[in-house]
């Protein structure tokens, strides 16, 4: 099985990997100790850089007792002007499953029509990020027992930020209300708004961020980044307009939940990281347990029911 | 008929017939008729049609063209009609279909398309997801293409 958008799921599909992923969490943990994928090895292929997700997948790896080769050589063969082509079929040889992320959109399509093995997309340029959303869906499982019909916040940079837009698409296959808080240059894109419509999605837009959270069941919060912005006056203008502190929670539903696919700057003031609303950290823990859920699914090697 | 008449007609060869007006130089890019050929070309344009008000006419001698070569015009010419002639009189009509995919009739027109890079080997395929309102994507980075692009990046 590759994953290379979540569109290559049914929704019975994504939740019974939720569902292999909660199972797993004591070998996430390192509560326990299972070793499914001994004898199994996996290729990080990163020919752009994302540590986090990188160390997400091979502890992942490592926990099942598999084996993760870390190809940081990729990045010469491209510039000796290697193919993805060619570095695919060397890998092929090598490993049983293959993560990639790249600076190219489309790349992980091209690389699982180019070999056998099992590829994941860890991201492709503007394109998809699966993994992310699968983990982001876990999480929201975990904190409020169930991922549809939830009234979710997506805030910051909707115009360019690949995670909420395939978090968005994915909660809309699940019946949820979204309400998009951005500053006006960083909107969702009106074709994505349209297709989130058109699936059933009740979508509200704003600018402004405190009157939207005091009904969420999830606030999503994404990083503006300079980058995005010609110039630096433009980026002056909308930087950290949008920043949660713990007293901005006071009118908030209890069990609301603050999400960030982190690396956070300003939008989550620290005052909010001793409270129940913050999510963010066992966000990230709960990239683990997802990819192995993925690498066990993508091996064809079943989950026990029960781990002690 | 003397209308109609306008260039001969021909021994052998293929008339394409019915296309929409004005749209006939782009047919014949994307047939890959560029002069480079010694065979004879006749080509009409914005002539009067009872059936679709104008059209254009292209007549290409001793060349058979073959279906896959003709279904490529679906994007551009979808209802235009084909005849195949042998000695003067139709041998053959044929239809022109769009499949569920373009194989290597164009390249995805998004910049940062992992198929931009011209030494990667792969097919270059656009996918058709609908017919009806037409809407086609690059199978790698998912990209919608519009026809005006699709013929910008013909291969
Ligand atoms: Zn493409």
């Amino acid at each position: 099985m590759d994953l290379i958008t979540m569109d290559d799921l049914t929704n019975e599909e994504a939740i019974s990997l939720l569902d292999d992923a909660e199972r797993l969490l004591p070998i996430a943990r390192g509560d326990a100790y299972l070793p499914l994928l001994k004898g199994k090895v996996l290729a990080n292929l990163f020919f752009e850089n994302s540590t986090r997700t990188r160390l997400s997948f091979e502890t992942s790896m490592k926990r099942l007792g598999g084996e993760v080769l870390n190809l940081s050589e990729v990045g010469s063969s491209v510039k000796k002007g290697e193919t993805l082509y060619d570095t695919m079929q060397m890998i092929d040889g090598y490993a049983d499953v293959a993560v990639i992320r790249h600076p190219r959109q489309g790349a992980a399509q091209y690389a699982a029509d180019a070999v056998q093995i099992p590829i994941m997309n860890a991201g492709d340029g503007a394109g998809n990020h699966p993994t992310q959303t699968l983990l982001d869906l876990f999480t929201i499982r975990q904190g409020q027992g169930k991922i549809d019909g939830l009234n979710v916040v997506m805030v910051g940079d909707l115009r360019y930020g690949r995670t909420a837009h395939s978090l968005s698409h994915a909660l809309s296959r699940f019946g949820a209300s979204l309400t998009l808080v951005s500053p006006e240059p960083l909107k969702m894109p009106s074709e994505i708004v349209r297709d989130l419509k058109s699936s059933g999605c009740h979508i509200e837009e704003s600018e402004d961020l405190l009157p939207a959270i005091s009904s969420a069941d999830v606030v999503y919060m994404t990083r503006i980044q300079r980058e995005r912005f010609p110039d630096e006056a433009e980026y002056e203008k909308v930087a950290g307009i949008y920043t949660l502190k713990a007293e901005d929670l006071r009118s908030v539903q209890s069990d609301m939940m603050i999400m960030h696919p982190l690396p956070r700057v300003n939008e989550i003031h620290p005052s909010i990281d001793a409270t129940s609303h913050a999510w963010y950290f066992k966000q990230a823990f709960n990239g683990v347990p997802t990819r192995m859920a993925l690498l066990c699914r993508s091996l064809g090697i079943d989950i026990p029911e029960a781990i002690v | 008929m003397s209308e109609m008449r306008r260039v001969s007609a021909i021994c052998n060869g293929t008339v394409i017939d019915h296309i929409p007006s004005g749209s006939a130089v782009q047919v014949m890019r994307m047939l890959h008729i560029d002069g480079s050929h010694s065979n004879p070309i006749s080509l009409v344009m914005n002539v009067p049609s009872s059936k679709v008000g104008s059209k254009d006419v292209l007549k290409i001698e001793d060349r058979e063209l073959s279906q896959e070569e003709l279904d490529r015009l679906a994007l551009i010419a979808p209802s235009a009609s084909i005849a195949i002639i042998r000695n003067y009189g139709v041998a053959e009509k044929r239809q022109i279909e769009l499949g569920s995919e373009l194989v290597n009739i164009a390249r995805c027109s998004f910049f940062n398309c992992i198929t931009q890079n011209p030494n990667e080997p792969l097919p270059h395929r656009l996918q058709v997801v609908s017919q009806d309102p037409l809407e086609i994507r690059c199978a790698y980075c998912g990209r919608a293409q519009s026809v005006g692009e699709i013929i910008e990046s013909l291969i």
